[in-house]
């Protein structure tokens, strides 16, 4: 029983990052009906911004991370304006193939500056640990796991409560008639990007004590969040981060409990699973072309 | 028995009722139009009858035969043939190949016969483009063969639409407001081809229309729809002068 | 300029609109046949690389060209191809009856694969497609008993006829060019017969292919059971040239490789295909030669606008030193994605097009004429 929970626990903290990184492929997903590959390279690349901050520079924590989170974001926009706005409005095909030659890119930018080793960022919660009973669980689970609860409940107040994301909605739905009713969309699109770059970011440092950094973890990591954020319904930000959740449970169960190799495919076969019961994801809304 | 029947058709999304319980009948040859404001459930008839909504309840019998339960491509093979509303033609492709699509329902060919483009595939395409042709000629067409769709303008693309819904060789056909979009003249083109569907070609029309001057030159009898609801049926005359019709469009 | 005169309705149907076509064609084939006496033996085996990547293009082209259904795990359909010939191998199977027996099993994997695939659109059948590459793999490792885990199987030459068709020899050549052309004649003829325009209506508008009568579930059922087929087979001449097979040959990077082949040479085109494969084989040696040979040339530029010999030389370790860093080529790679999408979106197929039209049309040919439309997005969860 106690593994179990322990299990669950480590699922759930993996389940978050995973999480974090889907919600940046549905943010983005929701304000342009782009699906952007590179989004666990953003990842990638925000923590090892966060690792120059704080390790090789030896800043503060909390300053390494923000200034982390802003660089990121700056960067966002920067891919948004080189890649994806020259082809905004193309077939999705286009744009998904454009953001999957932007993280071969990035991929082999960081591994010719940082090198293809791994890296290890210290943070407040990297030792410690809570213990509640015979239950020992380690700060750097919960750290993420509250900062995931954190932000999925900012960003979904953000979309559904504010202007801004509700020019950022309608842009998505349709981005003529948006420009028509006087959205600045260039500029709505080119914040989103910048905010997944920002979600991305925190997803990257915030994963540094439970895994190392290295130049491929954003594909491996990102692998994972792209099924979960179609496990939750693609472009429902509380979908992204219960198919997050589901996905790192599964997987950690699957590897605790059941013979090697299930840990790797058993996400993927659940995801198989809940598509054929249910085509649109579980918190997706199910809409057909009208006639 | 009639040719075509709707008995009791329903079609509801939620609270919403968009088809309430219509019931109607088409006779084999006649040009049957249904009017009514927006929202009054026209297209939505048509989506039940080919089947991209399965009806709430009701049946739709076509040739004394229950197609209610049959699936959507089906529908094609028993020679009902329809048009879209907002045009859905193959926007990739040119003219040629849409409307060869819609000899789709002939075609006989085994996809190894077609891998190796036996004589007898060669034969079949022959076939096929030699009823394509007529069609052509009878729409004019002739200028737009190679041309891809999506290079069309719009008045064009509602003809290359209809030619594709006659390619099938169809025995109803179901217009979804043949003249949205089109101007005085085009319309006018229109309504003869309507009338000449009927008596060159001897296809029963179904029709969903909201301009009342073609809907008055070709319909031999008008059906009156509002909130789901049959409201008026009788020739073109008699619908528009019928008082629930006269209060549907007028809000009084 | 030509213009055709059609007089009958053939001429729309034959393969070559006019003898130009047959004239040119005619001699690409003989360059190809006398292209392994001619060749250096490296650049045979890359030519045979390249068939084999321009089959499976083809194959993924008739998917998600033109009935527009993508996928990313055709490197699956490659794995099941390559591991079923090797082992029928191990049984004395003639090789044509396990290229067959591969050729039909993949096929038949690909049209399972299809039903599930029916209900979902866009990106669901894109995560979908890489879920079931993903699970292959990971079968494939762990199945030990038949494909020896991740250990990997060798595979035999192929013995054909009382012979030995080794994979260097120009035999396995033109088994491998011959193969890509009766793929490209077969799915030619498709394309003009009922079932490939039902391909490109479902592509087009699946309502619309439903209400003339296609039956759109059998169709892509039928597109996926093909574009497995072929991708098989390649499997098969995959394994053969290889000569040895292991699970992580098959990985996502080969499918994103195979998207990239159609999405360079032009997604709507099966010359698209051959172009696109041409260039994604071709890239390695020329990337190794720019590695090799740059460094110098610069250097040589250098000198001759006045550098001095020190200048010279540091300035060709420094490129030597760029030029060799790790992932350079990943890099150029993504670069080179990048900048198709967004400069040549239909391909290196459709800047041909654009170079033939600008001899045609001399001194007529306006820039404007391939100018991109704006395009604005309208939501596709409603489609």
């Amino acid at each position: 029983m106690l593994d179990f929970v322990q299990q669950l626990v480590s699922g759930i903290a993996l389940g978050c990052v995973y999480g974090l990184i889907a919600l940046g492929f549905v943010l983005v997903y929701k304000a342009t009906e782009v699906v952007n590959f590179a989004q666990g390279d953003l990842m990638m690349l925000g923590g090892f911004f966060a690792f120059t901050f704080i390790g090789m520079l030896g800043l503060n924590y909390w300053l390494g991370f923000a200034g982390a989170v802003i660089c990121m974001a700056l960067f966002g926009m920067l891919a948004e304006r080189v890649v994806v706005r020259p082809i905004l409005g193309y077939p999705q095909f286009s744009i998904i193939m454009a953001t999957i030659g932007l993280g071969y890119f990035l991929r082999s930018i960081v591994g010719m500056i940082w090198g293809t080793d791994d890296f290890k960022i210290e943070t407040p919660f990297s030792h410690g640990v809570l213990r509640i009973g015979s239950l020992v669980l380690a700060y750097d689970k919960l750290s993420v796991i509250a900062a995931t609860v954190i932000l999925c409940t900012l960003l979904y107040l953000f979309f559904n409560r504010t202007t801004l994301g509700t020019a950022m909605r309608a842009s998505s739905e349709n981005m003529l008639a948006a420009y028509y009713m006087g959205i600045p969309v260039k500029r709505v699109v080119s914040i989103v990007w910048a905010i997944s770059a920002a979600v991305a970011t925190a997803a990257g440092v915030l994963l540094a004590p439970i895994t190392f950094i290295h130049s491929n973890v954003g594909l491996v990591l990102g692998l994972k969040a792209f099924p979960a954020a179609v496990l939750g319904g693609f472009g429902s930000i509380p979908g992204a981060v219960v198919g997050g959740v589901l996905i790192g449970v599964i997987e950690s169960m699957a590897g605790f409990y059941l013979p090697q190799g299930w840990k790797d495919v058993a996400p993927y076969l659940v995801l198989l699973v809940v598509l054929l019961l249910k085509p649109e994801g579980l918190f997706g809304v199910h809409t057909r072309k009208k006639v | 028995m009639s040719y075509f029947r709707a008995e009791d058709l329903s079609l509801h999304f939620g609270g919403l009722k968009a088809v309430d319980s219509v019931s109607f009948a088409v006779e084999k040859g006649e040009i049957l139009s249904i009017i009514g404001p927006n929202g009054a459930g026209k297209s939505s008839i048509f989506n039940l009858i080919s089947r991209i909504y399965p009806p709430t309840s009701g049946k739709i019998f076509f040739e004394d035969q229950d197609i209610t339960q049959q699936p959507p491509y089906e529908i094609a093979g028993l020679g009902i043939a329809r048009t879209f509303q907002n045009i859905e033609l193959f926007e990739n492709a040119t003219m040629l190949s849409n409307l060869l699509v819609g000899r789709h329902r002939h075609s006989t060919t085994q996809l190894w016969q077609e891998l190796l483009f036996l004589p007898s595939v060669r034969a079949h395409e022959k076939a096929h483009r030699r009823r394509v042709e007529q069609v052509i000629e009878f729409l004019d067409l002739e200028a737009y063969r190679d041309k891809l769709i999506s290079g069309l303008p719009y008045g064009v693309r509602k003809v290359i639409e209809l030619a594709r819904a006659l390619c099938s060789e169809p025995k109803l056909i179901l217009l979804d407001e043949p003249s949205s979009g089109l101007n005085v003249e085009e319309t006018g083109d229109m309504s003869f081809w309507i009338r000449d569907l009927k008596t060159d070609l001897g296809v029963t029309v179904l029709m969903v229309e909201h301009d009342m001057s073609l809907v008055n030159r070709v319909s031999d009898r008008v059906i009156a729809l509002n909130y789901g609801k049959v409201i008026a049926m009788g020739s073109p005359s008699e619908v528009q002068r019928h008082p629930d019709v006269v209060a549907a469009y007028l809000g009084a | 300029m030509r213009f055709l005169f059609k007089t009958d309705y053939e001429d729309d149907i034959r393969l070559f609109p006019h003898s130009g076509y047959v004239v040119s064609y005619g001699v690409l084939l003989a360059i190809l046949a006398i292209a392994p006496f001619v060749l250096s033996s490296y650049l045979v085996s890359q030519l045979v690389f390249v068939c084999i990547y321009a089959t499976v293009g083809v194959g993924l082209m008739i998917l998600t060209g033109f009935t527009g259904q993508a996928s990313l795990g055709h490197a699956a359909f490659l794995a099941i191809g390559a591991y079923t010939a090797a082992y029928l191998q191990q049984f004395n199977v003639p090789f044509p009856v396990y290229f067959l027996a591969a050729g039909l099993l993949t096929g038949v994997v690909g049209a399972l694969v299809g039903f599930p695939a029916l209900r979902l659109q866009g990106i669901y059948l894109v995560i979908a497609t890489i879920s079931f590459a993903f699970i292959v793999e990971e079968v494939l490792a762990r199945w030990e008993s038949v494909t020896h885990g991740n250990e990997g199987m060798r595979v035999k030459t192929i013995q054909l006829l009382g012979t030995t068709v080794s994979r260097d020899s120009p035999g396995f050549y033109f088994l491998c060019l011959g193969f890509l052309i009766l793929t490209i004649l077969g799915t030619l003829n498709l394309l003009r017969s009922p079932t490939g325009r039902a391909f490109v209506a479902i592509r087009d508008s699946e309502t619309a292919a439903r209400s003339m009568g296609v039956n759109v579930s059998l169709y892509k059922v039928k597109s996926f059971a093909i574009s497995a087929a072929i991708t098989g087979f390649a499997g098969v001449l995959f394994a053969h040239k290889l000569s040895f097979i292991s699970p992580e040959m098959f990985t996502l990077q080969l499918s994103i490789e195979f998207i990239i082949v159609i999405l360079i040479g032009g997604t709507f085109s099966l010359h698209g295909a051959v172009l696109g494969a041409i260039f994604l084989v071709m890239i390695d040696p020329f990337l190794t030669y720019l590695k090799d040979d740059m460094p110098g040339i610069i250097a040589g530029i250098a000198a001759t606008f006045g550098a001095g010999k020190d200048t010279a030389m540091r300035i060709k370790d420094s490129a030597a030193a760029i030029a060799s860093a790790n992932g350079l080529k990943g890099a150029i790679y993504g670069l080179i994605i990048v900048l198709f999408v967004l400069f040549e979106p239909l391909g290196l197929y459709g800047r041909w097009l654009k170079i033939k039209l600008f001899f045609q049309l001399f001194p007529l040919y306006k820039r404007a004429t391939f100018k991109r439309q704006k395009i604005y997005v309208k939501s596709e969860r409603n489609r």
